[in-house]
């Protein structure tokens, strides 16, 4: 099948961006997209042009490293990551417009790369449990009823690839910072940090330049995770509980 | 060496809620339900325009009267005044402030983009913008009676006739109600989002309650001037 791609190349930070028009021929309907742009990459490169740069790391859906916006939707028209959305979905002759992650807090680094350490900020903020070093504690000493394994589980599967962002129209990280509150907080080995671990992260988010969220729910329909919107209410719940609990901001 | 302690004073809890996003989104959520519940109780009191001039003219009297004789003539109203005015405004800048925030968050739109999000939420900015022009609009014409020129004071069920009488303000108040109605409809559940209320398993019984709350409120509102317009209320 052929494509016509119009893809946003940008050679720095600091330069200005260009949607660039390609006309690519000889795609296999089982190519991922990113295969898809490795076949146009290879033919760019014999053509002597700089190739199109974009992340990529296990390319089996796990990782988060991957992420464009394809046609106005972070990662496409399928739910699932881009290394995993097939160009089946597409009809031959089609235009697609690949799009880097749009939001301040990510800014491009080049073409479709982004540069998405402010997540990692959040993370550091308190996206951990603080446990003490040692031999590996007893599988039976901490019991945690199937359900809330169930639901910290879920919640877990964020892979961190800032498809919640992309969509949000106002750029909030919200989803992200909500899933890995609600993985910790709901674990026993998350309790003793309950209430800083929701003030400090949902600052850290606030210290970066992401938007709030106006409960338009892009960001759950965009997960490959399926990281549910309701997330966002037990961490608005987690905050104003910590809040009222008197656990300003450490 | 001792360690040092803690001593610093902790940063109020009013400073960290509006200082942060999910406080601020908390505060409109909060005078969001307060101005929610007084418009349910106005819509009531609207319609006891089609029990007569007598029963409305009655009732508007009766307001300034509530909690009498433990409250001073007019000092329940003055309170509602005030929580309201409050209200109305909180609600307003945490939601221009917010907006600020949101729009600088993403400066560049993408090309092609699909909304996924329903009209009601598209809508809230300025169907806000018009419910605030709408508010002070309705202040000046029912109730300081500023721009209603055929207006008496103490006649709320003849000033409320004659100022539906003019058809431009019948249809800028229809258009006011309609915004009302997608505001609270996208409002009354992010409220409960907002607010850590909602949950998958109720997710959709307070969307229910949403909708419920947008068509009762923007039909119990319409009543009034469909009335005067029809001829029923005159």
């Amino acid at each position: 099948m052929n494509l016509t791609l119009r893809i946003w190349r940008q050679t720095g930070p600091d330069s200005a961006g260009a949607m660039t028009t390609y006309e690519v021929t000889g795609i296999s309907p089982d190519m991922s997209f990113l295969e898809m742009l490795d076949h146009l990459n290879e033919e760019l490169i014999l053509a002597g042009d700089e190739p199109v740069a974009f992340d990529h790391d296990c390319r089996e859906g796990i990782c988060g490293a991957c992420g464009m916006v394809i046609n106005g939707q972070a990662h496409g028209p399928e739910r699932t990551t881009t290394c995993q959305l097939h160009m089946r979905h597409f009809e031959d002759g089609d235009t697609v417009d690949v799009e880097p992650w749009r939001a301040s807090a990510f800014p491009v680094v080049k073409d479709l790369v982004v540069d998405r350490s402010a997540f990692d900020r959040i993370i550091g903020a308190g996206g951990y449990v603080s446990v003490p070093t040692g031999a590996a504690p007893d599988a039976h000493a901490t019991p945690v009823p199937k359900p809330v394994a169930d639901l910290a589980f879920e919640h877990a599967e964020c892979i961190g690839c800032g498809a919640c962002v992309a969509a949000c129209p106002n750029g909030s990280a919200m989803l992200f910072t909500s899933a890995k509150v609600v993985h910790l907080n709901v674990l026993p080995q998350g309790a003793p940090e309950r209430e800083s671990r929701v003030l400090d992260m949902v600052g850290a988010m606030d210290d970066q330049s992401f938007g709030g969220c106006t409960n338009t729910g892009e960001c759950a329909t965009a997960c490959p995770k399926g990281i549910p919107l309701s997330s966002i209410a037990t961490m608005n719940r987690e905050y104003l509980r910590a809040t009222l609990k008197g656990g300003a901001r450490r | 060496m001792a360690l040092a302690t803690r001593t610093e004073r902790p940063p109020s809890l009013i400073g960290t809620v509006w200082h942060s996003t999910v406080g601020k989104k908390a505060v409109m959520a909060v005078t969001g339900l307060i101005m929610l519940a007084y418009l349910v109780a106005h819509m009531m009191g609207n319609l006891k325009v089609f029990f007569g001039a007598g029963e409305f003219n009655h009732y508007g009297h009766w307001i300034r009267t509530v909690g009498e004789p433990f409250l001073h003539r007019e000092w329940f109203l003055w309170a509602a005044r005030v929580a309201l005015s409050a209200s109305v405004v909180l609600h307003g800048v945490a939601a221009f402030q917010l907006s600020r925030l949101d729009r600088a968050a993403r400066p560049e739109k993408y090309r092609r983009k699909r909304h996924r999000a329903s009209y009601a939420t598209r809508t809230m900015r300025w169907g806000g913008v018009i419910l605030a022009l709408f508010i002070v609009w309705h202040i000046l014409d029912l109730t300081t009676l500023t721009v209603n020129p055929n207006a008496q004071q103490g006649r709320p069920y003849e000033n409320l006739v004659a100022s539906f009488d003019r058809p431009a303000v019948t249809a800028f108040y229809i258009v006011a109600m309609l915004a009302l109605g997608l505001h609270i409809r996208h409002g009354f559940w992010s409220a409960a989002q907002t607010l850590g209320a909602n949950s998958a398993r109720r997710d959709r019984a307070l969307k229910f309650v949403a909708n419920a709350l947008a068509a009762l409120l923007t039909c119990g509102f319409l009543a009034p001037p469909l009335g005067v317009l029809t001829g029923v209320v005159s």
